[in-house]
């Protein structure tokens, strides 16, 4: 569901951004003419004031309860030592946190999580950019093309995480039916069993649910690209591959930028697919920060290094998505006043 | 700001399952009720939260109302899962019900560290010296806190035709002679063994087992009350079980395999005649029902050999391994509510619950009533063992069992080593002292 809601928001900052080029002068000529008028008319300010109040409300209230609130029990939690019931007395300190660092199965779950970040993206940026490119192509069967590729994507992780491991048990699953049918030999614990293959099925897995979200937003960032641009592009005598290189994708970039910041917050989140499939094991070959964390704390009633686990998943998520807002996202946020000035230095 | 939303959000559920559950019981007031003496109200969660046994209990929340007056029972019928998680949150917030299952062990010993449960030691002597060995889980320091109404056993459940079509007349009695059936099954082209190691703790119960035999009965009541793992028993143990795993009996892809849910997991691959044995509890035949078409699980062809004797251990080699369900009385629970655990141990009780396979009694009156002949045949192992060891998971707690099912896990996936596994436990065990 949370999934859900990021393509809301994912789309209309990617439209936006594309948008944005032509929507600075509307906005300037608006403030220039409604400046004046807000010093004349302060009741009416107080009172947009107090319906902008009205209307965020309930919306802080539900934030400070769903998330303010458990960051902070969390917090709290994760500095004693506490098993689910009676009173937190044993304070332990940071004890926790080193528990979880010193643990080897919840380093290596960072390390699936960062293998899972780059494999996503090392794997769907090519692939779902050549599929939005097919697909932005006039065809007949375009729209039940982009429906199809869209289709896993909108199933629930849940649902899709059981059929795929129907489908990759082994010896009976279907796949394993169809390679032996091919005279191929399945591996012999399975393709989730085989501690070395797991972690690699999950990321296949994970390729064929969200690579469609990609190829949605990738198709959505395509219709900014301005048409006059590959007209004249086509008139100076530009191939397909040349117009694809030096326009379409230099002009996708925001939106790429902007999927690759969702799908990184979402591999390192991840936890349904893997726990449906896997459970973190085999031989804790894929547990990631988030099963380590609710196993801790479901499973062992160890609830204080659960939350020091989810405390330090906040930070390592926190760090990462402030890096790449930094470092790769700015060049989309910021005025375009200094690119503008590079230009006429030029 | 959505980020390490997850574990987060967990937590956020927790707290709002909490705030529900203490929101539908907090009608209650007990306590205030007992002591002004106006009509009782006794809250009540179990977990047979369908068919007859859901209205078997309906009936004698019933009768126990009708023979004391002005008592009434609130009874809650939850799913199994469902009701250890609002359990657990029930507990969160001190407002538990007032008579619910008790699991025994680490659990309860934590229960009663946190002052959450009732000591029945007093109140219930005819009912504890009745029900007998069985009640050693459910206790801590000598006192009784829950009275264990079901007790099964784990042990080998198997497919008597696949036996018979691989050559063995008997059911394997000692540790060669199982390595003898697996090879003789693997002859015949039958997968032998099936371990849902997905899960872990399927695989951990071969360990337990092990345990059971290499280690006497002192060296581990000593182990669980100190949390000390030095006896070289539990090595050995391990060793054991590395030898059944190098003999190879278990299905194709048992590391990932999950314990019972679906005819591809451990006990669906036995239900659907895939395996020809496989080491679970007493429930197992209520599994494989429900993994077969026909309803039916094995049918006839349902066999239980209990687990086989290692040559050369300590231990006793005709101990078995358990667990089972107990009634508790919450701390702030009225007296009616004793009352009402003593009640369901009563023979009419018992002897009703037996007749509905609802579970292995613990009240000796209602052994015959047992109708399956395969856990009667359970019942009676049981019963003529010395002691019934409770799961080490549940003995030792979620935390120190959790890490050793592991490690035992790891052991079957070969990334573990017998010394692995004891150092493991003991290092979960060191941080509960």
């Amino acid at each position: 569901m949370t999934e859900g809601v990021k393509v809301v928001s994912a789309t209309v900052p990617a439209r936006q951004s594309t948008a944005a080029e032509a929507r600075p002068r509307n906005t300037a000529a608006e403030r220039g003419s409604r400046s004046p008028k807000r010093k004349l008319r302060a009741p009416a300010d107080k009172r947009k004031n107090l319906e902008i109040l009205f209307f965020v409300t309930p919306a802080l209230l539900l934030i400070a309860m769903f998330m303010l609130v458990p960051i902070i029990q969390a917090v709290r939690f994760s500095v004693y030592n506490w098993k689910g019931f009676g009173p937190l007395v044993d304070f332990v300190g940071l004890q926790n946190y080193v528990r979880v660092l010193q643990n080897e199965v919840f380093t290596d779950a960072l390390v699936h999580n960062l293998v899972i970040i780059a494999g996503s993206i090392i794997i769907q940026l090519p692939l779902g950019l050549a599929i939005a490119l097919l697909l932005n192509r006039k065809m007949k069967i375009q729209g039940l093309l982009r429906t199809i590729i869209f289709v896993p994507y909108v199933l629930s992780e849940v649902i899709a995480g059981v059929v795929w491991f129907q489908l990759l048990q082994p010896q009976y699953g279907l796949i394993d039916t169809v390679l032996a049918k091919l005279g191929i030999q399945g591996p012999a614990q399975g393709w989730l069993g085989t501690p070395d293959l797991a972690l690699w099925t999950v990321l296949i897995v994970l390729t064929w649910k969200y690579l469609g979200l990609a190829v949605i937003l990738f198709l959505a960032g395509l219709q900014g690209v301005p048409d006059e641009l590959y007209e004249a592009a086509q008139i100076d005598g530009a191939s397909w591959w040349q117009i694809q290189r030096k326009i379409t994708i230099p002009l996708l970039g925001p939106t790429l930028r902007t999927w690759g910041f969702l799908s990184m917050v979402g591999s390192l989140q991840l936890f349904d697919m893997v726990w449906i499939l896997t459970g973190g094991g085999p031989a804790n070959s894929t547990t990631t920060m988030a099963t380590f964390l609710v196993s801790e704390g479901t499973k062992r009633q160890n609830f204080g290094v659960a939350s020091a686990a989810s405390v330090i998943l906040f930070i390592v998520a926190l760090i990462l998505a402030v890096s790449y807002q930094q470092f790769i996202l700015k060049r989309d946020t910021q005025p375009d006043t200094s690119r503008k000035r590079k230009k006429v230095r030029r | 700001m959505d980020l390490g939303k997850r574990g987060l959000g967990i937590l956020a559920l927790l707290a709002s399952t909490a705030l529900l559950a203490s929101g539908c019981s907090g009608g209650g007031g007990t306590n205030d009720a007992a002591a002004a003496g106006e009509d009782k109200t006794i809250t009540w969660w179990h977990n047979s939260n369908n068919g007859e046994g859901k209205a078997y209990y309906e009936k004698v929340a019933d009768d126990f109302e009708a023979a004391h007056e002005g008592v009434t029972v609130e009874v809650s019928a939850m799913q199994h899962e469902d009701m250890l998680t609002k359990l657990d949150a029930a507990f969160q917030s001190g407002d538990a019900p007032d008579v619910y299952m008790e699991r025994g062990g680490g659990e309860l010993a934590g229960h009663v560290e946190a002052g959450l449960t009732r000591d029945l030691s007093e109140l219930a002597t005819d009912e504890i010296s009745m029900i007998g060995g069985n009640i050693a889980g459910w206790q801590v320091d000598g006192k009784t806190y829950a009275l264990p109404y079901s007790v099964g056993l784990a042990g080998f459940w198997y497919n008597k035709a696949l036996f018979k079509e691989a050559g063995i007349s008997n059911p394997p009695q000692t540790m060669d002679e199982w390595m003898d059936a697996v090879k003789k099954l693997k002859a015949a082209g039958i997968d032998p063994v099936s371990v849902g190691a997905g899960d872990k703790w399927p695989a951990a119960h071969y360990w337990y087992y092990s345990v059971l035999r290499e280690c006497s009965q002192e060296v581990l009541n000593a182990s669980v009350k100190n949390l000390e793992f030095d006896d070289q028993c539990f090595v050995k143990a391990g060793e054991d079980v590395k030898k059944v795993i190098d003999s190879e009996p278990f299905n194709p892809g048992f590391l990932s395999t999950p314990a019972q849910s679906g005819p591809t997991s451990a006990s669906g691959l036995l239900a659907t005649e895939r395996v020809a044995m496989e080491l679970a509890g007493h429930w197992e035949p209520g599994i494989m029902q429900g993994l077969t078409e026909d309803g039916k699980g094995l049918g006839d062809d349902t066999g239980w050999f209990p687990f086989p004797t290692i040559d050369g251990g300590a231990g006793a080699q005709d101990a078995q391994l358990g667990g089972g369900d107990a009634w508790g009385v919450s701390q702030d629970a009225p007296d009616e509510a004793v009352d009402f655990v003593k009640y369901l141990l009563s023979d009419s009780v018992q002897q009703g619950f037996a007749k509905l396979d609802m579970g292995l009694p613990t009240n000796p009156a209602a052994n015959d009533s047992v109708a399956d002949p395969a856990l009667a045949s359970l019942l009676k192992a049981r019963d003529e063992s010395p002691y019934v060891q409770l799961y080490f998971d549940t003995a030792f707690g979620a935390s120190v069992g959790g890490a050793m099912n592991d490690e035992i896990a790891l052991l079957f996936a070969g990334q573990s080593s017998p010394a692995d596994i004891v150092a493991k436990s003991q290092d979960a065990a060191n941080m509960e002292k």
